[in-house]
């Protein structure tokens, strides 16, 4: 059993522009055919990981290494090769709005593959059926729900089985049912097929149920605590416990930074005193 | 919207295209004339040519019968050479005359051939020997003016003359 | 001082547009021979840009063409020059009017709808997708679109140009009653193929090029919000008509300079 990280992320900062920083100096390791969550606040850099990690953007300074590759956004070839071994689910399932449900998870088969149509077909009919949605297929996006969007979305995204899949905030915006069912679907996927996952996320609650391996990050990549789901949920760290608790004032403070509320309102001590 | 009945609306979109193009070249422009008949040329040398413009019509009796090729200066004799382009159906005698006419009023200017009456024709490459030039309207205002002078001169001395 | 600034960090601003604009373009060249490969995306989408313009691009036609017919008669006729219809309708057809109002209907009806499309594609991640699946859309999505448009352009305005001389004619000759004969013969020996007709063809081919790639370039860098999607739209709209307008200023004295 290969025990060497899947993904490492070695003193990585990255900025969009010279301006914001989202990530500065971040080390992380995440482990071979386990299940990782990343959770975090908005805005504190979790699909700006999963970007770098897809080589979409490159790093200021530090490296990404994708199974013992670094990766290098220049090199097209090895882009490639990297992209065709993962698999990445969108927040919102992106999926190709002129196409077909079928159409839709056969792309990636039909674009890579040079497999002819009926294998295409069992492919896609197989990988719909592990998301529960075989009966689907001929449906067009438009006429789908937004729950069943995103299992189409991980159909896709499996089409090729990958050795990494990520997961862009999939329990956002769902109902319970739906929620349960992706946790389930991403848990099951990863011990059945050996792929390692990357679950970005705010959902404490699920993801500690399926997660091996726990980040947690805060605004400017900066990283918090990372374990496993028991250590988080046990630990004394003051912003650790007010993520996992859901706490609304903590070291994340609840007003944004404001002048004294006596100035805005006109208020002082002398104008109150009868 | 099946793959079929795309691919069949788009094939017609672009026999459409080329009907609309072929209707222009055709029927809206020159192309017909242009791939006509072959023709030979022969050379004319004019002392002016006026606003003769390449592609102007070659005509006698009124029928076009070819078109002006090229119009070049001779370095030598400073003459205007006008290159034509004749459709080889018609065959004109030596000695024909080459005129540069202007059709209409205000027309455009296309060279009238006259023919003469030699048994031997034109071959290609020969020069018409006869030619008139255009007519230049200055030249044609000094004309009127020395003739009206002329007459007015004339007619003072005819009524002097009898007195002498 | 701070004028001056402001000046020359906008201009430094327009000429990087322009720049990564042209880098843009070069891009979809690069990917248009593995795109000519998925032949079908090529024909779907001379179906949705071209067939789709058909019938504004038609009725614009015919109705320049009898507006056309009506005005230029009412001048012509002051001089006896009438006859002379069919060759002025013809000439202001095929040199001007059929590649030029043909690239400012094309850049509204299929630029706006080009520009959409490719906007609201990039703001559902369907791009950033595709990137992630290891598919380069510059050769799936965006090079298609290109050919498309550059095959349409030439087409439409051939047809707008041809429906207005027909509709010049149905004025002209049925209505009015100048001379069938004279309307054709005269049109006939002075419009040149090559000259005229060729020129126009040039014109509408370049006009196709710029439109599609505004519209493409303005689509894919806009904003994946609905104010940002219709802002790019406008400005598709406008930059294209502007380049039309200023190339074919310069394409039309390079053209027909000499009579």
């Amino acid at each position: 059993m290969n025990d060497t990280p899947f993904i490492e992320i070695d003193r990585v900062s990255f900025g969009y522009d010279s301006r914001r920083t989202i990530l500065s100096g971040v080390s992380l390791k995440f482990p071979r055919g386990k299940v990782s969550a990343i959770l975090g606040g908005s805005g504190c850099g979790k699909t700006t990981l999963l970007r770098l990690i897809g080589g979409v953007h490159a790093a200021t300074s530090g490296r990404v290494v994708f199974d013992g590759d670094v990766v290098n956004t220049r090199d097209k070839d090895q882009l490639f090769r990297l992209r065709r071994r993962l698999g990445m689910l969108f927040q919102f399932g992106a999926l190709f709005t002129d196409l077909t449900v079928f159409e839709n998870v056969a792309f990636p088969l039909r674009e890579h593959t040079a497999l002819p149509a009926d294998m295409v077909r069992d492919i896609v009919l197989m990988k719909l059926n592990a998301v529960g949605l075989r009966g689907a297929a001929q449906l067009r996006i438009s006429e789908i729900s937004g729950g069943m969007a995103r299992r189409v979305a991980l159909a896709r995204a499996i089409a090729l089985d990958p050795e990494l899949i990520m997961y862009d905030e999939p329990f956002a915006g769902l109902d319970l049912i739906s929620m349960g069912v992706a946790a389930k679907l991403i848990r099951t996927l990863n011990d059945v097929t050996g792929a390692t996952s990357l679950v970005v996320s705010h959902d404490v609650i699920e993801c500690m149920a399926i997660s091996d391996f726990v980040v947690l990050m805060a605004t400017g990549g900066r990283i918090v605590s990372q374990g496993t789901p028991a250590e988080l949920m046990a630990s004394t760290d003051p912003e650790t416990r007010q993520f996992t608790r859901g706490e609304p004032d903590g070291p994340v403070k609840f007003h944004y930074p404001a002048p004294p509320i006596d100035a805005d309102f006109g208020l002082s001590a002398q104008a109150l005193t009868p | 919207m099946g793959k079929k009945s795309i691919e069949t609306l788009v094939g017609l979109f672009v026999l459409l295209g080329v009907a609309a193009l072929a209707f222009l070249a055709l029927k809206a422009a020159n192309l017909g004339s242009l791939t006509g008949s072959d023709s030979y040329s022969v050379q004319a040398r004019f002392d002016n040519i006026g606003g003769l413009k390449p592609r102007a019509a070659v005509r006698s009796a009124g029928v076009t019968v070819g078109r002006v090729k090229s119009i070049a200066l001779d370095p030598k004799t400073f003459q205007g050479v006008v290159t034509l382009d004749i459709e080889r159906t018609y065959n004109f005698p030596k000695d024909t005359a080459a005129k540069i006419l202007t059709a209409g009023l205000l027309g455009d200017q296309y060279v009238g051939l006259e023919p003469g009456g030699d048994d031997k024709n034109l071959a290609a490459g020969e020069t018409i020997a006869q030619t008139q030039s255009a007519v230049v309207l200055e030249n044609l205002i000094g004309q009127f003016l020395t003739t009206t002078a002329d007459n007015a001169g004339s007619a003072s001395g005819a009524a002097s003359g009898p007195t002498k | 001082m701070n004028y001056a600034q402001r000046l020359g960090t906008s201009t430094l601003d327009q000429l990087r547009g322009w720049g990564h604009a042209a880098l843009f373009f070069w891009d979809m060249l690069l990917a248009v021979p593995a795109s000519l490969r998925r032949f079908g995306l090529v024909v779907a989408q001379i179906y949705a840009i071209g067939n789709r313009s058909l019938v504004i691009i038609l009725a614009s036609g015919l109705a320049v063409g009898f507006v056309l017919a009506l005005q230029m008669y009412y001048a012509l006729v002051t001089y006896g020059a009438a006859e002379s219809l069919g060759l002025i309708v013809n000439l202001s057809l095929v040199r001007e009017l059929g590649p030029v109002v043909t690239g400012l209907l094309f850049a509204g009806r299929a630029g706006t709808s080009l520009t959409a499309e490719i906007g609201l594609m990039k703001a559902g991640e369907q791009i950033a997708a595709m990137e992630l699946m290891a598919i380069d859309p510059k050769a799936r999505v965006l090079a298609p679109r290109l050919i498309g448009g550059v095959v349409s352009m030439p087409i439409l305005a051939a047809l707008f140009s041809a429906i207005g001389i027909l509709g010049a004619w149905v004025v002209a000759v049925k209505m009015i009653g100048v001379d069938a004969g004279n309307f054709w013969s005269i049109m006939q020996t002075q419009v040149d193929v090559w000259r005229d007709i060729g020129n126009g063809v040039i014109k509408s081919i370049v006009f196709g090029v710029i439109c599609t790639v505004v519209a493409l370039y303005q689509g894919y860098e806009t904003e994946a919000t609905p104010e940002g999607v219709a802002y790019a739209t406008t400005r598709t709209v406008v930059i294209s008509s502007l380049w039309i307008l200023g190339m074919d200023f310069i394409l039309t004295a390079l053209m027909f300079s000499t009579p």
